[in-house]
């Protein structure tokens, strides 16, 4: 009991020293520590606890990319392709193609033709991944039926497609937000279909979904004339006001060649409009567009919706142009953001979203600080109370026990959120349980009639047992909800569980080393409690 | 300097004679609790009922409460729950599940925010939406279950069977009074209820450990007793420690119920409520189960080997027999 070995105080002083070093910077301001981290070499960590979105205020989105969007756009592709590769292989369509929900229905009446539809259609279907991936995967499932041929997307054709429209979207999502100048955004990947987003510090969040809940898919298509077929004729809605206006459904241009926009002021009106540049294939193309249609209406198309129809002047052939409709100078730059920044592959819902306001985040450090500040309280007073001296020493272990939580918080970089500072003020409540099992069987001992020394050698012995057993089962509780719990309550298990691991530290090993040198100096001839 | 002393000093309480009335309690209590849960329900937040909730300030002065509730009728959002909270100028929205998939929610929060901007500064506005309140549910339940089979396998390990068992059927009995208790008080039921519902399990089990430790080293020593004198004895050993433990966790939690705001009040309320029942079940429940269940002081004598593992109890047991003598 009395003899321990000069290393392990020395490194039970070093770590509370280690400790205390590591939250310091959490005391400090931002820009001090990032001028420290900087002068300072790189393997000494300098960082913050982070506080969660709860407590520093700011906005968390889930989004969830809506699959069904995605196998349409996979279906519109799906009978482009049919329709080209018919043409290539000179079948007539004379039934057309019918739009399935997974797929397309070719309709040939002719078997001779059917049997030659079914071996070219064949080739469409490829394996997931390209050729060259090695799985046996492949994207659509090619059937011959009385009708005709038909071909339907696989649910591993889909899965991969909505596996890309994630990646892609992130892209898309980094880029716009970045763009925004929002700081410090998180946009991530969860599950297989979702994106979180977390941006500290905004409360409203109308701006940011506009930015982010937008496909953002530019089209220019010809106004329809009155002799265009009505098959190749759609009506769209106006995006501002009511009207609507009928548009070739062919699209001549569209925004993924372009590279860049700008908000700009017209040079006539002083309107606020966006200024567009195209790569070098755009620009041909729009180039022959507009050289072939001087004088017809085009229309500029936002996710469906007609932005304005202008009359085509002259040929634009310098790949760039603007765009008008009556915008803010705040509209034309989020338009010009979301041109920047390129389309979304697919829908986005958002399907969670919490905010907080920093005013309620402050109350809750407030409130949170004060609960620990009195529980803690509480506890020391009645630890001293009841077991005087060996009460101190258990109050000393209990300080030392909340520095290494904060501090092992900072060096994993975990994040405190409002639940986990209950969690810290549990283990408050907890940490000295280890003290009073100990004690409480020191006093037995004692009772039971034996001399000081070995009364307190025999209570630390044989309640350390007990300490492991019980506190593995709180451990494992922690660690569960770290597994399974989502947000701000992983922030409770993390403190919890970081709080049970400190406090075997502290209530053993150092209430042991206090102990023992506290009696050597009194050598009582009581246990004092 | 006089210290303080709650537990009385050396109890020979004879708790196990108590289990005629505390199993029929229990059980009792366990039933009415299913019975709520079935027929009164909980009050789900909107974590697993999906929803929004809308903690709104009023920007000068008080909140009319009337004022927001007619204002928030009109929306056409169907009911809407409005509730004062702490001081007079904050005001709680919840406004159920909106028809019209996951974009119904976003309308919703459009709306309120439309309405209520101007007179009301929007202090925290969640919104869960059905698809993802489902999961939550699903990985809530998942949570519980696999927190109890972990820790059962551990205590199978650590201990004999029939100490798993009684932890386990102790654990259950915490579970469901815990249940019970947010059936009864309709506290809000979220995530942070489930944080709170698997510490209960961990300090549930954390407690019924440290008795049936004892009554494990008990049983080793004193191998002609009477299981029920023997748990008797344990219980009383550990009673100070179960008392003390017990109070300054109820400390802490008193703080946080009180101090801690009005985000944490049904974690903390039902954390209380969790250390009293779990206090109540190591004593009375877990136990007397070890009787119930015909475990005797010789099982240890069929794996003596297997079991004396790091367990400090065997470390020295005759010196204790003598002092004791």
């Amino acid at each position: 009991m009395l003899r321990f070995a000069r290393w392990k105080l020395a490194s039970v002083i070093a770590l509370v020293v280690a400790a205390i070093l590591l939250i310091i910077p959490s005391f400090m301001s931002v820009e001090v520590v990032d001028s420290l981290a900087a002068r300072l070499p790189s393997f000494i960590p300098v960082r913050q606890i982070v506080l969660g979105l709860d407590l520093q205020g700011g906005a968390y989105m889930l989004m969830q990319v809506d699959e069904p969007s995605v196998v349409k756009t996979q279906v519109e592709t799906l009978r482009d392709d049919v329709r080209q590769k018919m043409r290539e292989g000179k079948i007539a369509l004379a039934g057309g193609i019918a739009a399935q929900p997974r797929g397309v229905l070719v309709r040939i009446a002719d078997a001779a033709e059917r049997d030659k539809a079914y071996d070219l259609l064949q080739s469409l279907s490829q394996p997931i991944g390209g050729p060259l991936a090695g799985g046996t995967a492949r994207t659509l499932d090619v059937a011959k039926t009385d009708a005709g041929v038909e071909l339907t997307l696989t649910d591993a054709a889909i899965a991969d497609k909505v596996r890309h429209a994630i990646s892609q979207s992130i892209e898309v999502l980094n880029r716009r937000v970045n763009a925004m100048g929002t700081k410090e955004t998180v946009i991530a990947r969860q599950g297989s279909n979702r994106i979180l987003i977390e941006v500290p510090g905004l409360q409203d969040t109308t701006k940011l979904k506009q930015i982010i809940g937008q496909t953002a898919k530019l089209d220019f298509q010809l106004v329809a004339d009155p002799g265009d077929p009505p098959n190749e004729v759609e009506t769209l809605p106006m995006q501002k006001g009511a009207g609507t206006i009928r548009v070739q459904k062919r699209i001549m241009v569209d925004g993924a060649d372009l590279v860049d926009a700008q908000q700009s002021f017209d040079q006539q009106t002083g309107e606020p409009d966006v200024t567009f540049r195209f790569n070098l294939r755009g620009g041909q193309k729009f180039g022959q567009v507009t050289s072939a249609n001087v004088g017809r209406p085009f229309a500029i198309v936002l996710d469906g919706k007609v932005i304005s129809a202008p009359v085509i002047r002259s040929p634009i052939t310098g790949g760039t142009g603007q765009i008008t409709g009556n915008f803010t100078v705040d509209e034309a730059n989020s338009l010009a953001i979301l041109l920047r920044a390129g389309a979304l592959p697919a829908k986005l819902a958002v399907v969670e979203e919490r905010t907080v306001g920093p005013g309620l985040g402050q109350d809750s450090i407030d409130a949170g600080k004060r609960a620990a500040y009195v529980g803690g309280l509480l506890v020391i007073v009645y630890m001293i109370t009841t077991y005087g001296v060996f009460g101190v020493f258990a109050d000393l272990a209990l300080a030392v026990h909340i520095l290494l939580i904060f501090a092992s918080m900072a060096l994993l970089g975990a994040t405190l959120t409002l639940p986990g500072i209950a969690g810290i003020v549990f283990t408050i409540g907890m940490a000295v349980d280890s003290n009073v099992l100990i004690y409480e069987r020191i006093r037995e001992e004692a009772h039971l009639g034996r001399s000081v020394i070995s009364a307190l050698d025999a209570g630390f012995k044989r309640a350390f047992a007990t300490i492991v057993d019980s506190n593995v089962t709180m451990f494992v509780a922690a660690l569960i909800l770290y597994l399974f719990g989502s947000g701000a309550v992983r922030g409770f298990a993390v403190s919890l569980g970081l709080g049970i691991i400190t406090s075997i530290v502290t209530a053993v090993t150092m209430t042991r080393m206090m102990i023992a040198l506290w009696y050597r100096q009194a050598r009582p001839k009581k246990i004092p409690i | 300097m006089k210290l303080l002393r709650l537990a009385p000093e050396n109890t020979n309480f004879g708790f196990m004679r108590l289990r005629r009335v505390s199993y029929p309690l229990s059980a009792a209590l366990s039933i009415v609790s299913v019975a709520m849960f079935l027929f009164v329900g909980m009050n789900f937040g909107i974590d697993f009922a999906g929803g929004t909730q809308v903690d709104i300030r009023a920007r000068n002065g008080e909140a009319h409460i009337a004022e927001i509730r007619a204002k928030a009728d009109s929306l056409g959002l169907g009911p809407v729950e409005v509730q004062q909270i702490g001081g007079g100028s904050d005001v709680l929205l919840r406004i159920n599940v909106q028809p019209g998939g996951e974009q119904g929610e976003q309308t919703a929060i459009a709306k309120v925010r439309e309405a209520f901007s101007n007179d009301y500064e929007f202090r925290s506005v969640d919104s869960v939406g059905p698809s993802v309140s489902a999961e939550l549910v699903q990985s809530g339940t998942l949570g519980v279950v696999v927190a109890i089979i972990a820790v059962l396998t551990y205590l199978w390990f650590r201990f004999e069977w029939q100490f798993a068992v009684g932890a386990i059927i102790g654990t259950m009995h915490d579970l469901l009074l815990t249940v019970g208790f947010f059936c009864v008080t309709q506290l809000e039921f979220n995530q942070t209820s489930i944080a709170a519902i698997l510490t209960i399990v961990g300090y549930s089990l954390n407690e019924t450990v440290v008795v049936l430790d004892r009554i494990r080293e008990m049983m080793r020593k004193y191998k002609r007793m009477s299981t029920a004198d023997i748990v008797d004895m344990s219980v009383n050993a550990v009673l100070p420690r179960t008392i003390m433990t017990a109070t300054t966790v109820f400390l802490a939690l008193l703080a946080l119920f009180f101090l801690g705001g009005h985000v944490i009040r049904s974690f903390s309320a039902a954390m209380i409520w969790g250390i009293f029942v779990a206090t109540y079940s190591s004593i009375f429940i877990c136990s007397p189960m070890l009787i119930y269940m015909g475990v005797r002081a010789d099982v240890f004598d069929r794996n003596r080997e297997g079991d004396a593992g790091p367990a400090a109890g065997a470390a020295r047991p005759p010196a204790r027999a003598k002092a004791k003598a």
